[in-house]
Parts: structure tokens; C-alpha cells; sequence
């Protein structure tokens, strides 16, 4: 039993230890460690300024106000930043292939995604994890709490950096079979933070419906919230969809675990 | 990707200057997938956002001076722009930076080209390359999907001059936060800076119209402004005449007075090299 | 004998590649390869450049999965049981390092006693035999971007080594190194199978460190194996000749005696080649009983020459 916990944490250990010595090798940099430090804060802090001034011409947006999007938009970049935090590295696997590096992470006995997603692990990317938080603090302000509400909305942030994890995962998987083309993954996972940053309710319904039965990214933040907020479903779905988050958030990390396995089988080093 | 190479010997030459950008141009033509996978991201925020945007005018049909249409054309220039003028970094200066830190460039700094002018040229190169395919190709899928605002007659040759007007300064911008690194060695923290002002400064993260008086026009005078919002403005006939004149103007003083401090700090960089024997 | 530590039986890989204008081709990197090496070894894998070598070591490390074939290496299948593998393996791959860029080498090491799991007193006692081993005792306090290209590789070498695994790869550990620096290694490697007993394999385009370092070479072309067996073996293979060199007291035509054929004369001097399997001694009798001789030397085969004999042979 012990046994086996310890096999269960051992990977987070390895990602806490091989993080903090990246973080000790940046420091061999300081002016560069803290200009990146402020002004990774101020870039996240700064994108719901945009929102902010846009609230600024009207009154709501989608029939929701600013409070409300504030939910929405911490709801989902809590998800993106937590995933952000822990396997955002792996964006970068494409290049790691070309430079040989994956060659020298699988021969290590630590699983080949933690290492991918520890390396060159930066502690600034808390900042988005706490600027996300600070503007869910603000959307909190006008939920009218209850017990299954509270629960709702700490499975609602679970689920969300589940399904962000899931996708950055899955999608980097490409890059084992093309190394160029990292970049339709930023399509999925920043364009589905931006997407539930706003009430799905300004979308065309045929899009809110592939958000949420072809990439479930409706889930981080939209359905859940509606639940905790107490807002009516704008195109009429299924209440019980307010629900399916982890079902949403399973199917994503099953698919991405399928997806790994796949790229790593098929994966064929590099020439030199 | 590999750093620019820079000749073993050649006068500074202007034909020399368009073989550069040739160059350049060509070798970001290569990387076919990867201008796919750009193009494809590209259209998706432009979508996503072109729904904020209806929405947002839906509610105030006036909002900042547009209609419906000026917005979501905005939102198109904007996916166009981004790459054009490296508003998330890059292009050549990056190459420079990694040239700084192999120590490489104490190599470059003794040639009989003006190193400043080899860049530009590249970065030019590359901005025509991005301008025609991630600049271009979204635009079209924009214009397929949602109603735009197509510019003629004076609107498109305002456009025009603001191009490289607007490459000019990023380019400018991105060298000096590059060339930092022959102080810090390590660039991250100014270039991270940098696309910080970039984005939120050029009008990506909202048009610069939409803010309230006061915070638009320091932001309107700054040199960001010219990423974004000075050529959507002069693509929706936003400004015109004397007006579209004078930002233009504006634009290129800020392009001369950023390549004059790009040249300042090179020399200032070059002592530095002979002090400390690179 | 001993259960063999690795074992390949007609192992394969292919990789599908687009050219421009032929559009797919299929490579065959590596050909139903079999061979097996047994514990305490050391096996030299040479061939010319794109021959399959590190197409080879990386299928034996678990990093590609082969095409077809079976392989068993310490008794695991390494694509499927990599990270098991992993802690009865060392890799070096001589063009990359497992270093941390930016720290001391100090610092790589005591992550790698953590990655391992490796008992904190084996760790230590090992770091220390290997410090002194390598010379590493000034350099644990540098940064790794500030090491030599020979430095680094040290570094490189003791980091593969630090978790006691039973075998050690090396993919073209000498690239790069000056001749001393080369001479150490190859002196440490010896030291270290005497020692620990540990198993080598080795790739390398330098026959020095086969000839310094392997009891065993391995020659591979074009992905497949031309030569298994001794160094020895390798030099008497195929017709492969020794020459005699004769200092004559006087000029005189070229030499005749049974069982060795006169190729070069110099004045005084003449060189009598016979084949390299045939014993010298009935050579230099003959030579003795009808010349006035002054001096004698025996030049073994020239390996380069029969190595390019064999890759050009294809
Ligand atoms: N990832 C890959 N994709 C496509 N082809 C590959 C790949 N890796 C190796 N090859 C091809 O397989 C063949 C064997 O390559 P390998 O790297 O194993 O050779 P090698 O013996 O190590 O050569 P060298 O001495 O040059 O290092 C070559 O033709 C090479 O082009
Ligand atoms: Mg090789």
C-alpha cells in the first residue's frame, strides 16, 4: 500500500526536483529572471483590463455582466494556467525532437512526460495561476453561494485544468509525427481559453454545440457556471450537461493518454 | 532556426540589401507546414473574436467611432498584422540574440556591412512572406465568413505606406530588447516586455478606440500604435487626407528616431566587445 | 556460459522519409541484425557513416522501436519496459549532453542521485571513484556551459555511470577530443570493465579506441553485420596479408622463398608479404638460411586497410 503510493508520487517528486533546479539554473540570469517575472504578471493582468475596457462601451455582453464574465474568464484561466503550469512545456516537444534532447530524457527512469514538461520549468508562470485566481476572487463576488454550489465550482477549476492539460497533451502529440506545426495546438488551447473567457451565449449555436460534443472545451467554464450563477441555459440544452464536466474531463485525458502512447511508439529520433 | 548568415566580405550595397530580404523571404517559405498551422490559428481567433466583436457592437452599435463591420474588419487586420510585425517576437532580431549569446557576433560587428541595414533587410524579407500568406490568407478567410470593409482607392495606398512603416518600428523595437543582450547576456525579460507593450499597446487585445479618452491618445502616440491600429484605421477610412498624413508622419518619425537608437546602442556594443575581447 | 545480457535476432528498422521529387522511400537503417553480447564485454560497433550504428544503440536503449525482430536487453523488451531499462542502462550520446547548461556539474549529479533513486552512500562512494577517475575534482564547481568540449564529455560519462548500470553505451564517445584526452578515456573505460565488471558497447569512427578499448568488434554496412568476432579475426580476415621487412646486407634481386610473394624493393630493403593466418616462422627461416640478412621486422595487418576493404566490398 505504501509501496504503491510512493509509485503514485514519485512523478511529482521527479517534476518538483528537476523544475526546481531550472529554476536555480535561471537565476544564473537575475535581471532577465525578474524582467520576465513583472512582465508575465502584467501581460495576464492585463488581458482582462481588455475586457474591462470593453465593458467599459456596454452594459453586458451576451446578457451577462461584468462580474459574470469574470467567473467565466477565471473559471477557464485557472484551468489554462494550473495545465499552463504543469505540462505547458510540452508546446515545445517538437523542438526538444530536433535538438536530440528526447533521445537523452528516455533513457532516464522517470516517465518521458514529466521530464518533457519539467524542463526548463519557469516559477513565472505562477503569475497567471494568481492573476487568474485574483479575477475568479472578483467573479466569486456576485455568486449567490450554497453548499452544492461551492462544490460545483471547485469540480468546475479541477475539470477545467484537467480537459487544458488534456488538450495541450493530446495535441503536441502531432508534433511526433510533424516537428513544424506546434501551432495548431495553440488554436485549441489558447483559442478554448479565450473562447470561455466570454459567455458562449455571443457564439452561433452550431458553434456552442462543437464546443461541447466535439471538444468538450464548453466545460471548463461555461455549463458549470451557468449552474453555479443560476442562469438558464441561453440555447435551451440539457441542464444535466451543467454537470458532465468530469465526464468531459475523463474523455479528454483518455484521449490524450491514447495519444502519447501512439506518438512515442511511433516516434523515430532524429537522423544524426 | 539557423542565425542570418552575414557575408565573408561585401560593400554595403543596395542590391546586396534586396538579396538579403530575398533570401530571407525564401527561407521562411520552406517551413510550408508550419505557415499552414499559422494560417489555421490565425483564422480561429479571428472567428472567436470576430463573435465578441458582433456582440459587443450589438449592444452599442457606435462603439468607439466603428459599426459592425469597421469592428470585425479590425479583428481580420489585427490576425493579418500579427505576424507581420512579430507582435509575440521574432524574426530576425532573435537570430541576433542567439548570436549574441554564442558570442558569434563579434564576427559580425567587424564586417563592412552595416549590420543594422543586413537585419532590416532580412526582417523586411520576412514580413513580405508573412504579410502574403499568414497576412493574407486569414483576411480571405475572413471575407469568406463574415462581411468586411475592403479599403479602395486612397484607403489602400495609405494602407500600403503604413506596412513597412509599421515593420520598421517593430523591427526597431524588437532590436533594441535583443540587443540588451549584450548587457545581460540573456534577452528573455526585455523581449517578453516587449510583446507585452506589443499586444496590448498596438490595439490586439482591444482596438485602441475603445478605451476612454485620455489612456487612447497617449496610447494612440505611441509607437505600438502603428502595429495595428494606425493601418486599420487607415484601411477603414477612419483617417484620411491631411490626417492620414500626419499619423503616417508620426509613424515614420518614431521609425527613424528607434533605427537611430538601434544604431547608437550597436556602436555602444561594438566598444563594449573591444573592451571585454567579445 | 552466461545468459547473454543483450540479445538481438533479427532485429529491423525502417524509416519511411519524404524527398522532394521521389516523393516516400522506405530506408532500411538497420537489416535483420542478430548478434549477442554477454556480461563483462566489450564490444566495438563501427561502420561508415549512416551504416545503422545509433539506429542500433537507440532500438537497445528503448528510445525507437524496431521494425521487426527480437530484442532483449537484461532480460526486458526496451521499447515496452524503457523506463525499467533505464536504471540498468547508461547512455552517452557523444554530440549531446544530459547536463544542466547553466549549473555546476555538482548539481547534475546530485539530481541524477535522485532521478535513480540510487542509495545516497553508493552514489557518493561512486562520485568520488569517479572523480578521481576522471579528473573531475576541479571541475564539479563550474558551470557546464563554461567546460571544454572534453571536459563535458567526462561529465557526460561519470553522469551515466553514477546509478552502477550494467551496461554502458556510448555512441562516438571520442568525437572531438584531442589525443590525450582520447588516451584517458579509453584508459578509464578499461578501468572501469576491470573494476565493475561493466559491459560496453561502444560506436565509434576511431579504430584507436577499439583497438585501445574492445575485445570484440562488431562491423556494420548498410545495416548490415560484415563482421562479428575478435580484432584478430578482423585482421586476418579475407585475404588479408603480413609483411615481412627484410634488411639485406647487400642489394640483391627480389627475395624468393616458398609461401611468401616479394611486393617492394628498396635498395637493401624488401617486403615479403604472407598471409596473415600463416605462421612467420618458416618465412624467416627460409629468408635466413639464403640471404645474408641484417635485419628483420613483421608488420601485422594494416586494420584500416581491411576495413576499407570490407566497407568498400558492398
Ligand atoms: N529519424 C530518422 N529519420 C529518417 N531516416 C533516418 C532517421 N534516423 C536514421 N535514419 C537513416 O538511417 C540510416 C542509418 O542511420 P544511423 O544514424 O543509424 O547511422 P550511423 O551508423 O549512426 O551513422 P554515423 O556514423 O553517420 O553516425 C541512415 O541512412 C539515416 O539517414
Ligand atoms: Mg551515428
Amino acid at each position: 500500500m505504501a509501496d504503491l503510493l510512493a509509485r503514485a508520487v514519485a512523478p511529482a517528486v521527479d517534476f518538483t526536483r528537476i523544475g526546481a533546479l531550472w529554476v536555480r539554473a535561471s537565476m544564473a540570469y537575475p535581471v532577465s529572471f525578474w524582467l520576465l517575472a513583472v512582465s508575465s504578471f502584467l501581460i495576464t493582468g492585463l488581458d482582462f483590463a481588455g475586457i474591462v475596457v470593453i465593458l467599459g462601451n456596454i452594459d453586458d455582453l451576451g446578457g451577462f455582466g461584468l462580474h459574470e464574465i469574470a467567473f467565466l474568464y477565471g473559471a477557464s484561466g485557472l484551468g489554462i494556467a494550473f495545465a499552463d503550469l504543469l505540462v505547458g512545456r510540452v508546446e515545445r516537444l517538437g523542438q526538444m525532437i530536433r535538438l536530440g534532447r528526447l533521445d537523452v530524457m528516455m533513457v532516464k527512469p522517470v516517465p518521458l512526460l514529466v521530464q518533457v514538461c519539467a524542463d526548463e520549468f519557469a516559477l513565472r508562470r505562477l503569475a497567471r495561476v494568481l492573476q487568474a485566481g485574483v479575477v475568479f476572487g472578483v467573479g466569486c463576488w456576485t455568486v449567490d453561494w450554497t453548499l452544492p454550489r461551492v462544490g460545483a465550482s471547485v469540480v468546475m477549476v479541477v475539470c477545467s485544468a484537467l480537459i487544458f492539460f488534456s488538450l495541450f497533451v493530446g495535441l503536441a502529440c502531432v508534433q511526433f509525427w510533424t516537428t513544424d506545426s506546434a501551432e495548431v495546438a495553440s488554436a485549441f488551447t489558447y483559442g478554448g481559453n479565450t473562447v470561455t473567457s466570454y459567455p458562449l451565449s455571443v457564439f452561433p449555436s452550431e458553434v456552442v454545440k462543437a464546443l461541447t460534443f466535439v471538444v468538450p472545451i464548453a466545460f471548463v467554464s461555461w455549463y458549470p457556471a451557468l449552474f453555479v450563477l443560476g442562469r438558464p441555459d441561453p440555447f435551451g440544452l440539457p441542464s444535466w450537461l451543467q454537470h458532465a464536466a468530469p465526464v468531459a474531463a475523463a474523455v479528454c485525458l483518455l484521449a490524450a493518454g491514447l495519444a502519447w502512447r501512439a506518438g512515442v511508439r511511433h516516434y523515430r529520433s532524429t537522423g544524426s | 532556426m539557423p542565425a542570418v548568415p552575414v557575408p565573408q566580405s561585401a560593400a554595403p550595397h543596395p542590391s546586396l540589401y534586396a538579396a538579403v530580404a530575398a533570401r530571407s523571404f525564401r527561407r521562411y517559405a520552406t517551413y510550408v507546414a508550419a505557415t499552414l498551422a499559422g494560417i489555421f490559428t490565425n483564422s480561429v481567433f479571428g472567428v472567436i473574436t470576430s463573435f465578441v466583436y458582433v456582440a459587443v457592437w450589438r449592444a452599442n452599435p457606435t462603439a468607439g467611432g466603428y459599426d459592425v463591420t469597421d469592428a470585425v474588419t479590425y479583428v481580420w487586420i489585427g490576425q493579418a498584422m500579427l505576424m507581420t510585425v512579430c507582435m509575440f517576437g521574432g524574426g530576425s532580431p532573435d537570430a541576433l540574440a542567439s548570436r549574441i549569446r554564442s558570442g558569434d557576433v563579434a564576427v559580425d560587428l567587424y564586417r563592412p556591412v552595416s549590420l543594422l541595414g543586413w537585419y532590416l533587410a532580412a526582417d523586411l524579407g520576412r514580413a513580405a512572406y508573412h504579410l502574403l500568406t499568414r497576412g493574407a490568407a486569414p483576411l480571405l478567410v475572413g471575407g469568406l465568413l463574415f462581411d468586411l470593409r475592403w479599403p479602395l482607392g486612397w484607403e489602400l495606398l495609405w494602407f500600403g505606406l503604413s506596412l513597412p512603416l509599421a515593420v520598421a518600428v517593430s523591427f526597431a523595437l524588437r532590436m533594441l530588447a535583443a540587443l540588451s543582450a549584450f548587457w545581460l547576456l540573456d534577452d528573455t525579460g526585455p523581449r517578453s516586455l516587449l510583446n507585452f507593450l506589443a499586444v496590448f499597446g498596438s490595439g490586439l487585445t482591444v482596438p485602441l478606440v475603445l478605451f476612454p479618452d485620455g489612456v487612447r491618445e497617449v496610447l494612440t502616440a505611441l509607437p505600438f500604435a502603428a502595429y495595428l491600429q494606425l493601418p486599420a484605421d487607415l484601411w477603414l477610412g477612419q483617417r484620411t487626407g491631411v490626417d492620414a498624413l500626419a499619423a503616417l508622419g508620426l509613424a515614420a518619425g518614431w521609425a527613424v528616431v528607434l533605427l537611430t537608437a538601434c544604431a547608437w546602442v550597436l556602436r555602444a556594443a561594438e566598444r563594449r566587445v573591444v573592451v571585454q575581447g567579445g | 556460459m552466461t545468459e547473454p545480457l543483450v540479445e538481438a535476432r533479427d532485429l529491423r528498422r525502417t524509416f519511411t522519409v519524404r524527398t522532394r521529387g521521389e516523393g516516400r522511400r522506405e530506408v532500411v537503417a538497420v537489416r535483420d541484425v542478430s548478434f549477442a553480447v554477454h556480461p563483462g564485454e566489450m564490444v566495438g560497433y563501427i561502420g561508415p557513416n549512416g551504416a545503422g550504428k545509433s539506429t542500433t544503440v537507440k532500438m537497445l536503449t528503448g528510445i525507437l522501436v524496431p521494425t521487426s525482430g527480437h530484442l532483449r536487453v537484461a532480460g526486458l523488451e526496451p521499447s515496452r519496459h524503457r523506463r525499467r531499462l533505464a536504471q540498468r542502462i547508461g547512455v552517452v550520446f557523444g554530440q549531446r549532453t544530459s547536463l544542466w547548461w547553466d549549473l555546476p556539474l555538482r548539481d547534475s549529479f546530485a539530481l541524477l542521485q535522485k532521478v535513480y533513486r540510487t542509495d545516497p552512500a553508493r552514489h557518493s562512494a561512486n562520485l568520488d571513484r569517479f572523480t578521481e577517475l576522471l579528473d573531475l575534482g576541479r571541475l564539479l564547481d563550474t558551470p557546464v556551459r563554461q567546460l571544454s568540449l572534453g571536459q563535458r564529455m567526462r561529465g557526460d560519462i561519470a553522469a551515466a555511470l553514477l546509478h552502477d548500470p550494467d551496461v554502458l553505451y556510448l555512441d562516438e564517445p571520442t568525437i572531438g577530443l584531442d589525443v590525450v584526452s582520447k588516451g584517458r578515456l579509453r584508459e578509464f573505460l578499461r578501468t572501469l570493465n576491470a573494476e565493475r565488471g561493466v559491459t560496453l558497447m561502444l560506436t565509434t569512427h576511431d579504430l584507436q579506441d577499439i583497438e585501445a578499448v574492445c575485445d570484440r568488434v562488431v562491423v556494420i554496412d548498410h545495416g548490415t553485420i560484415v563482421h562479428d568476432g575478435s580484432l584478430e579475426d578482423l585482421r586476418t580476415r579475407g585475404g588479408s596479408t603480413r609483411t615481412l621487412v627484410v634488411d639485406l646486407v647487400d642489394e640483391a634481386p627480389p627475395v624468393d622463398v616458398p609461401g611468401a610473394t616479394t611486393t617492394r624493393v628498396e635498395g637493401p630493403r624488401q617486403w615479403l608479404s604472407f598471409p596473415a593466418d600463416a605462421s612467420a616462422a618458416p618465412v624467416v627461416a627460409a629468408v635466413a638460411a639464403a640471404y645474408d640478412v641484417a635485419d628483420l621486422s613483421l608488420q601485422e595487418p594494416d586494420i584500416e586497410q581491411v576495413i576499407r576493404e570490407l566497407y568498400a566490398g558492398r
